[in-house]
């Protein structure tokens, strides 16, 4: 099954009805089939008659925000292991949302993603400083339930172990960043 | 009967034979009428009752227990706590239904704080509290916990603003609680330490509903919570708990009667897939079934056993493929309301159709809303099909990508007695696929054979033939929302004249100008609310809306980077407590 560019589930953060044009952000797109141009393309009314607009509008279809786009969700165990699914928070959104652990190469793409699908400034990370300065930092809870901050492990051993994730305001995250 | 002493009343009479009745011409004694009144429970039989006399105002506004507020904002926590002095269980509703849908900014308002306060002090003896759209923050729900001994029901629907800290003190405080029911709530990753508050020796609960909320309870403690109360008949739990979980919860309740399920994807030895079947099969009472997250084929025979009964199977957070709900509903007769996601297509609709000769609800939600390429999901066919078997059907909620004309001529033809009729060709503007033109006479028809229609969506490309068709023949209707639609005044004024019964009129994104939206002085309020954005309105004619009809409130929010001239979204409703004063700077009240 194809998935689509998830750019084109992302909710807004900002005023409802602002017409923002879409930026590509580095979000997994497993679907080659539509290009970005297409989701760039003006969301102005059309005289009737004339094709749809075909740019996603603000709170249309209207479906609730939280039956989230349910075909994103599915894990399918009878594939090779396509989908590594995990939650992500962040302090004060009122929405989670899902990505697919996979779709990132390392730790740069992740973050930079993040940063987009949340309009948030996570920063660089330092061993010695962790997030210290960013207004937020990413952190992760592990297969023993213990919360950790992104970036600490090697890349291959963090996919394996995330069970999901927070982005946590830099004030609460600071005893994480310096241990 | 001990005199109220509230209503201390000189007992005289001018005739003879009094029987103690303070009117004279009044064949009843008060408390006659009172213990008639406490019977009626309907709110609009009470408000008629109210309109009568006022001895017959009176008397239904000491004997009235449930109170019902449609619009928070209409009426003030102190107007209602100086008219009614005895109420039981309240029931309030906010934010416009496009709240759901992004369209409000988030701190609109509908905070429920004010309302607590008030009902802390006036109604102690407070048992129930449902809330809908509201904005519930944590010292709310502290205060809520602390000031009802008796309080027993808390039910949130589609509310926000709230965390762990608030749940807590629900479960820690209230110990006589029967009802926990959040659905649809929007709220931020709250924890989920609520769960392990309820007191060990608590044990009342019969409806636990935690569904919608991402909170990681702990499952022993949820364990212990559904083995002791005993009287548990309604539990839904959120996707954190897994299969084999479910399991050892079921055991210890068999006699549920709605089950919303966690995740359903889980790898199971067969020992335990054996254990989750049979903890099924011992479920003879279950009428309500829901939640499956990442149901597969392969698990969903695990549910076959507990199906003979159901009424209402919720797949709408499924994917399912057609012969899986084919297979699935084979072994639910009974059924009367289902709602699924298009993932199931035509062919698993034909399969509705003929396994489900009850139902009377069918809702169709989109897997991928914003999937523009129109291979997959339902068409008119499906909607056809279900017609053709169905002939109960009085609620639809249908998402497609394309319709036709004739067939919802002919499914109304089918199935006359639709009540709620909501479709969403998900295109805006699109026209009927094979003929190319208006979809007007599609809902010309559903208006025109649809004698007892309340509620109506619209979609697809619509003239204003359309509205005249509603404007004349709608005369049931209660709610439409329009969108995409309409080529002039025209369209919204035949509604607005044409539709006695109408309270609530959303709409977006129509060619709808000031002289509309004038048309419609007198009636609004006779209505709860207009909703209209992105239309062709201006400040102007709001300001002259709000100038004529005092008894509005008229609240405009724009949008940024728009001119002083447009009036983006406006929302209009009638009130008795004038204009709210807890408007957030981007709502103006004119």
């Amino acid at each position: 099954m194809e998935f689509v560019n998830l750019k084109a589930t992302e909710l807004r953060l900002g005023l409802p009805g602002r017409d923002e044009t879409e930026e590509q952000s580095s979000s997994c797109a497993k679907n080659n089939k539509r290009s970005s141009s297409e989701m760039e393309s003006s969301s102005e009314h059309q005289e009737s008659g004339a094709p749809p607009p075909k740019a996603q509008v603000v709170g249309w279809p209207p479906v609730r925000s939280y039956r989230k786009n349910v075909l994103q969700q599915q894990k399918k165990p009878e594939s090779d292991g396509s989908g590594m699914f995990v939650k992500v928070s962040m302090d004060g959104a009122p929405y989670l949302r899902k990505i697919d652990l996979k779709c990132y190469k390392n730790y740069f793409d992740l973050l930079k993603a993040l940063e987009n699908m949340f309009k948030c400034t996570i920063g660089v990370y330092s061993e010695r400083e962790g997030y210290n300065g960013s207004e937020y930092a990413p952190t992760y809870e592990d297969k023993d339930g213990d919360w950790m901050l992104v970036g600490d492990v090697p890349w291959d051993m963090f996919i394996t172990s995330c069970k999901r994730l927070r982005i946590m305001k830099g004030s609460e995250a600071k005893g994480l960043g310096c241990l | 009967m001990d005199p109220d002493p509230k209503k201390s009343k000189v007992l005289t009479s001018n005739l003879p034979n009094s029987n103690g009745s303070s009117h004279p011409h009044s064949p009843f004694p008060d408390e006659v009428l009172e213990k008639v009144l406490s019977l009626i429970d309907s709110h609009k039989d009470r408000n008629s009752v109210s309109l009568v006399c006022k001895d017959w105002y009176n008397a239904e506004r000491w004997t009235r227990s449930n109170l019902f507020i449609g619009n928070c904002y209409s009426v003030s926590p102190e107007i209602v706590a100086r008219r009614f002095t005895k109420i039981k269980s309240v029931t309030l509703k906010g934010k416009p239904r496009f709240s759901d849908f992004n369209m409000l900014p988030r701190d609109w308002g509908a905070n429920v704080h004010s309302w607590m306060v008030t009902f802390a002090k006036a109604y102690p003896f407070l048992e129930e509290l449902r809330l809908k759209r509201m904005r519930v923050s944590d010292q709310s729900m502290e205060l809520l916990a602390k000031s009802f001994p008796h309080f027993r029901a808390l039910s949130l629907s589609s509310c926000d603003g709230f965390t762990d800290d608030g749940l807590k003190a629900i479960t820690t405080h209230c110990g006589n609680l029967t009802e926990l029911d959040i659905q649809d709530s929007v709220t931020a990753d709250i924890g989920g330490g609520w769960l392990s508050c309820f007191p060990e020796n608590f044990s009342s609960l019969e409806i636990l509903n935690f569904s919608s909320l991402s909170s990681e309870v702990s499952f022993e403690a949820l364990e212990r919570l559904v083995s002791r109360c005993r009287s548990l008949r309604v539990l839904k739990v959120n996707d954190i708990i897994t299969l084999d979980q479910l399991q050892r919860l079921l055991v210890h309740a068999p006699l549920l009667t709605e089950l919303g399920t966690g995740s359903f994807l889980q790898e199971l030895t067969p020992r335990q897939y054996e254990d989750i079947e049979s903890a099924f099969g011992n479920c003879k009472n279950l009428r309500v079934l829901s939640g499956l997250w990442d149901a597969t084929s392969f698990y969903i025979p695990v549910l076959y056993g507990a199906c003979s009964g159901l009424t209402f199977l919720n797949m709408s957070d499924t994917v399912l493929q057609s012969g899986e709900l084919a297979k699935l509903l084979a072994h639910c007769p009974n059924l009367r309301r289902l709602w699924v996601t298009d993932s199931v297509g035509d062919k698993g609709l034909e399969a509705v159709g003929s396994s489900c000769p009850l139902l009377e609800e069918l809702r169709v939600f989109p897997a991928d809303p914003y999937d523009l390429d129109h291979r997959h999901g339902v068409t008119e066919l499906g909607f056809l099909a279900v017609s053709r078997g169905c002939r109960k059907l009085r609620y639809v909620l249908y998402f497609c990508r394309r319709m036709t004309n004739a067939a919802v001529v002919t499914i109304v033809q089918n199935c006359p007695d639709f009540t709620h009729f909501r479709l969403c060709i998900m295109n805006p503007r699109q026209p009927d696929y094979l003929t190319n033109e208006p979809m007007d006479e599609a809902f010309g028809a559903v208006a025109k054979t649809c004698t007892k229609l309340q509620r109506l969506s619209v979609s697809g490309l619509l003239t204003d033939t359309t509205f005249e068709y509603i404007g004349k023949y709608a005369k049931n209707l209660e709610t439409l929302s329009v969108a995409f639609a309409g080529s002039s005044d025209r369209g919204m004024q035949c509604v607005l004249e044409g539709c006695p019964k109408l309270r609530k009129l959303e709409i977006r994104d129509c060619p709808f100008g000031n002289a509309a939206l004038l048309s419609g002085l007198k009636k609004y309020e006779m209505m709860r609310s207009l909703w209209m954005s992105a239309c062709n309105l201006t400040m102007k004619g709001c300001r002259l809306l709000a100038r004529e009809m005092p008894r509005l409130n008229v609240e405009v929010i724009k949008d940024e980077g728009s001119d002083e001239i447009q009036a983006d979204k406006v929302y209009v409703y009638r009130s008795v407590a004038g204009p709210r004063q807890d408007a957030p700077p981007i709502v103006l009240t004119l």
